[in-house]
């Protein structure tokens, strides 16, 4: 009992921390608009993408994913912070397992990442979405599912680093190839065959794929099944979950 | 039982020995004191006496739970205040505490009196509600010390609890730990660079060098031990000034230390004149010098050769340093 008590307790310390943080926040609305609204309606205006959508409606659920993937990642490096704060001695102290820490650091992270995506969610009045009780019920599970493994690919990386800047550096080389090659901002049909190889294997491109399928319907012509979607992502999310964990653990 | 009791407790950090067969004993309610230069190995020992690091060999009984095989129960019985600030600034002083007795299993209906209580020790309590942020250095390690005490622990580590704070801070400090010793069943083990602080709280010192301990009992008797008085020199050829005392053998021990020559002698008023004489006779010109009773920090010297003030705190890197900075 005293193991959850203290998952219990990081994971609450995570998200007070983040909502305290109000400029944090506010920027969430920020970035997310960008894309859809800006490079949505500039794109948007010479390509087509499929029938019965535009080129906004179609990057949507890319853009819900790259907030999940780009905040997981970024709270990934309050694990740094915490160290060189030396915050992170009293937790390691405590007659607490390493993985109960991990795991607590692990919900915080993914929770802070589903408001983000939530308020990005909420946005897509604004380019017409219609957002229905049914979806957001199937979306929001969904959104947890991916963000797990992304928060715990961020946790991993810091794991093995003490440095603020190199987390900063790691993050970008992360960031951008999974989010330009989940198929956020194109159809991953009709790809050459070395670069559709690539996006197979980008975990976030059966995130984007599954989101697509829900919150566009019928109009989003997937190239993987529903559940092989699920699956994968499960999969991922388990086998990060461990990773993690152990990077965590054996780091002194 | 004793409260911790080391047995040949060694660390090799490749191929470095930080620790060398350490072995001390720490009855219950004494509060023990570890002195050492930096790098002498106090926080190498207190880690391991932690469960944060691992001996290469040897092992501990802390609260009679061996540290290897056992340390889930041996964080249960400790109290740790680091060196370094710990405390979660982005929090208030009480979410801190409460967080502390989560992590600690604290159970439920205890834990709001128990804060209240180390709250009220270190006279925090109208301003637990605060962020930490919004805390002086004084505070944060008062906040730091109640929280160590939350889970009410059998042990209580204080890793250089008054480093960097002023001296009315410090006085702060040394109160409450005296207050604690009076109410509490409570074994503290302190490291520290103060003599004066080791002098005022502890019961037994270690002096610890090189990994090893070369001395070990009360204030008190170490400085009987060491025996008679000091002179002080400061001239302007020290090197030259100390091998001519070494050659007269007129002190039982003597050191550079800093600036100044140091020696320990019998009885510092009837060798002054000799001292003086020495020095004219080999053309040395004394600038200042001081006679005093035996200090800790002689002892310290004498058995280190090093003077305890050299270095201060460990180095930091990064962003640990500009905190320490600010919070200085």
């Amino acid at each position: 009992m005293s193991e959850l008590r203290g998952i219990l307790s990081l994971w609450k310390r995570e998200i007070m921390r983040y909502l305290r943080d109000r400029t944090r926040v506010a920027s969430s609305f920020f970035q997310p608009l960008l894309w859809l609204v800006i490079f949505g309606t500039g794109l948007g205006s010479s390509i087509r993408v499929g029938v019965g959508m535009n080129y906004q409606e179609f990057i949507f659920p890319g853009i819900i994913g790259q907030t999940l993937l780009f905040t997981s990642m970024f709270m990934g490096i309050s694990l740094i912070w915490d160290r060189q704060f030396g915050f992170l001695k009293e937790i390691l102290v405590a007659p607490i397992s390493r993985i109960s820490i991990f795991i607590g650091k692990m919900l915080g992270v993914s929770t802070d990442s589903m408001i983000q995506g939530m308020i990005v969610m909420l946005l897509g009045f604004l380019i017409g979405i219609r957002i229905t009780l049914p979806m957001v019920l199937e979306v929001v599970p969904l959104m947890v599912l991916i963000t797990l493994g992304m928060a715990c690919i961020g946790l991993t990386l810091a794991s093995f680093m003490d440095s603020l800047e190199s987390y900063g550096t790691i993050m970008t080389f992360v960031n951008m190839p999974m989010f330009f090659l989940s198929g956020a901002l194109f159809p991953v049909y009709n790809l050459p065959a070395w670069l559709q190889w690539v996006v197979y294997i980008d975990p976030l491109t059966y995130g984007v794929d599954a989101l697509r399928a829900i919150i566009l319907g019928s109009a989003h012509v997937s190239p993987f099944p529903f559940y092989m979607d699920l699956a994968i992502i499960i999969a991922f999310d388990g086998f990060m979950i461990l990773a993690g964990t152990y990077a965590f653990s054996m780091r002194k | 039982m004793k409260a911790i009791e080391t047995k040949d407790l060694t660390k090799k950090f490749n191929g470095f020995m930080a620790v060398d067969h350490v072995n001390i004993g720490v009855e219950q309610g004494e509060v023990f004191g570890l002195l050492g230069p930096n790098g002498a190995g106090k926080s190498t020992i207190i880690s391991m006496l932690c469960t944060i690091l691992k001996p290469t060999s040897g092992t501990a009984l802390v609260n009679g739970y061996d540290i290897v095989r056992d340390p889930s129960h041996v964080r249960k019985s400790i109290g740790i205040v680091f060196q370094d600030p710990s405390v979660d600034d982005r929090l208030t002083g009480r979410e801190n505490l409460e967080m502390h007795a989560d992590l600690y299993g604290v159970p439920e209906n205890e834990m709001k009196s128990q804060i209240e209580k180390v709250l009220d020790l270190v006279e925090l309590s109208d301003r637990s509600n605060e962020f930490v942020r919004n805390y002086s250095s004084g505070m944060r390690r008062r906040l730091e010390i109640a929280r160590s005490l939350v889970h009410t622990p059998k042990i209580l580590f204080l890793d250089e609890p008054t480093i960097g704070l002023d001296p009315q801070s410090r006085d702060h400090i040394w109160s409450y730990i005296r207050q604690l010793l009076k109410s509490e069943d409570l074994t503290i083990i302190l490291t520290t660079h103060y003599m004066e602080e080791a002098d005022k709280l502890c019961n037994r010192v270690a002096i610890i060098d090189h990994g090893q301990i070369v001395a070990l009992d009360a204030p008190g008797s170490l400085k009987e031990k060491l025996g008679g008085e000091t002179i002080t020199v400061k001239t302007r050829n020290n090197p030259l000034f100390l091998k001519m005392i070494q050659q007269s053998g007129i002190a039982r021990s003597a050191v550079i230390a800093g600036s100044e020559v140091k020696m320990t002698v019998e009885s510092a008023h009837t060798l002054l004149p000799q001292v003086m004489s020495i020095a004219a006779s080999n053309g040395i010109f004394i600038e200042s010098i001081s006679l005093q009773e035996p200090q800790l920090d002689d002892v310290f010297l004498h058995y280190t050769g090093r003077a305890l003030r050299e270095g201060g705190g460990k180095e930091l890197s990064g962003l640990g340093a500009i905190m320490r900075r600010k919070i200085r």
